[in-house]
């Protein structure tokens, strides 16, 4: 079953310099439970189609339903369903975590003791213990970026978008994620549609990959797959794979935006 | 969206507004210094001069300076936006399913409440420097300075929700202000203006309400002049919460 489903979904910038074409006609569908890797170089229109998914930004183009909701018609449903942590995270940094977390958690409509009881399981689920009553500014980077994650899981959400969740974690925080991540769609089935830079992580974590271009989809598959067509054979690096099909270096470098 | 949602959104992000604030005493002093200012060192020069109107120069001196309190206090309120914006919260907190019209409603009432108390705290300063007026004049004083902060704090918010940059927004208010203010007559009433000033004054909406305010102020309440202040002062509201809002709910790229 299709919980996230688009066709020609599409946005275009407009920008002192021109229009800038983003995302330029996305047709995707993503199975309930499945752990989604949205792979793609620098610019090249994944956390654009990750705010359109997620409501924030509206689309120039195509349609999209989410957890069988409408984008459109529905965004109230889409985001009851929806669980987001931004590349760039989002929180401020004067106020506590504690307190972050319980706000978070009622925004999305928990009582005061369910939000306090989740905010709790998921600092001990983080590693983030004993970090409640902080200051969110005095947290290291890695211990932010996996609040900003807690954030997004405050309401056990039924498909979860992480953009580049795990960009300045260590190794060891990079694995933990990695089980939560399984662990949470282990238990409650949970989708989750993730974007990365890594490819090992992507390799190890992602049911299957979708790679974008120039906001477009330039391959989709699962990681065996796309190694056995772009790269030789099911055990070659994917990193060989991502630079044959996207023709380019996956490591963070700057690329002249789309402009038309 | 029924009616307990909204409340219960309402009340959620007027509290984190309101925790943040009183975390900060110099955010809920500020604001009263430089009305504070006008009253010790510009007030004193009124007592003597005929300023056309019935009672004494600190019951027309007064509510100018509330007002101006709330004009100058809430149209700056949008930067507090601009740098939740950077710091990721905005976005954050629309991708909830939290209701749009809370999300504006829980800071304009924060403002609200914030001035109101600066409001207070001048007209005690007031009340020593020599103002006598009628209890039911300074109480509807406040109503109007709360009216007017909700309003501007909207339009504040909406505004610095397009402009998102402090180089874009800060000139953008002054620009606004500045002319507000002198064209209002907050110092000075208007009466005191040459014919075409006083004209000019009467397309400014504030003008009205500092004339109610000041009628408020000399026990006067069943009069057109309030008539038209409380008037303008609603529609202005309605008008800046539905602005507010259709930002709230619309901004993206
Ligand atoms: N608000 C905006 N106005 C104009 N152009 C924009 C805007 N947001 C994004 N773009 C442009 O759209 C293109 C896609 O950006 P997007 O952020 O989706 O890329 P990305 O795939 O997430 O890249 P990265 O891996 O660097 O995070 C880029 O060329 C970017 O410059
Ligand atoms: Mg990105």
């Amino acid at each position: 079953m299709a919980i996230i489903s688009t066709a020609g979904l599409a946005r275009t910038f407009r920008s002192k310099a021109g229009p800038v074409e983003a995302v330029r006609g996305i047709d995707l569908t993503v199975r309930a439970g499945e752990i989604l890797g949205f792979l793609g170089p620098n610019g090249a229109g994944k956390t654009t189609t990750l705010r359109m998914l997620t409501t924030l930004l509206p689309p120039t183009g195509g349609a999209a339903t989410v957890a069988g909701h409408d984008l459109l018609r529905d965004p109230a449903g889409v985001r009851r369903a929806c669980g987001y942590v931004a590349q760039s995270g989002g929180v401020d940094p004067n106020i506590s975590v504690r307190e972050e977390l319980v706000t978070q958690g009622r925004l999305y409509r928990l009582t005061k003791p369910q939000a306090a009881l989740r905010a709790r399981e998921l600092t001990n689920d983080l590693g983030l213990h004993g970090l409640l009553d902080r200051k969110t500014s005095t947290l290291s980077g890695g211990q932010r970026r996996r609040l900003d994650i807690a954030m997004g899981l405050m309401h056990r959400p039924e498909v979860l978008f992480l953009d580049e969740p795990t960009t300045g974690l260590d190794p060891g925080s990079r694995a933990d994620l990695w089980d939560l991540v399984r662990r949470i769609r282990a238990d409650h089935g949970t989708t989750v549609f993730l974007t990365t830079h890594y490819l090992d992580e992507a390799d190890a974590l992602a049911d299957r990959l979708v790679i974008v271009d120039k906001g477009v989809i330039v391959a989709d598959g699962t990681p065996a797959d796309l190694k056995s067509r772009y790269a030789g054979g099911p055990d070659a690096p994917l990193q060989d794979a991502f630079l044959a099909i996207t023709g380019r270096s996956a490591a963070p470098q700057d690329s002249a935006p789309v402009a038309v | 969206m029924t009616i307990a949602p909204l409340l219960s959104d309402t009340a959620l992000i007027f509290g984190r507004y309101a925790r943040q604030t009183l975390r900060s005493k110099f955010q809920i002093l500020f604001g009263v210094l430089m009305p504070l200012l006008y009253l010790l060192f510009f007030g004193p020069l009124l007592t003597g001069m005929p300023l056309g109107s019935r009672g004494s120069s600190w019951q027309v001196l007064v509510p100018g300076l509330l007002l101006q309190l709330a004009l100058f206090g809430a149209s700056f309120a949008g930067f507090a936006v601009i740098i939740e914006s950077n710091w990721g919260v905005v976005e954050r907190m629309r991708v909830t399913p939290v209701s749009r019209l809370a999300l504006l409603l829980g800071r304009v009432l924060r403002d609200s409440a914030l001035f109101v108390f600066q409001a207070v705290l001048l007209v005690l300063a007031a009340l020593v420097m020599g103002l006598r007026a009628p209890l039911a004049g300074i109480l509807i004083g406040f109503a109007f300075v709360a009216l007017l902060t909700l309003s501007l704090a909207s339009l504040s918010y909406a505004l610095a929700m397009k402009v998102r940059t402090p180089q874009g927004f800060g000139p953008a208010i002054n620009a606004m202000a500045m002319p507000s203010m002198l064209l209002s007559g907050l110092m000075l009433p208007m009466t005191l203006a040459p014919g075409w000033l006083n004209v000019l004054s009467h397309f400014m909406p504030f003008r009205y309400l500092v004339d109610a305010v000041r009628s408020a102020y000399l026990g006067s309440y069943a009069t057109t002049t309030m008539l038209y202040g409380g008037l303008v002062a609603a529609g202005f509201a309605v008008f800046a919460v539905t602005v507010g809002t259709r930002v709230f709910r619309t901004a993206g790229a």
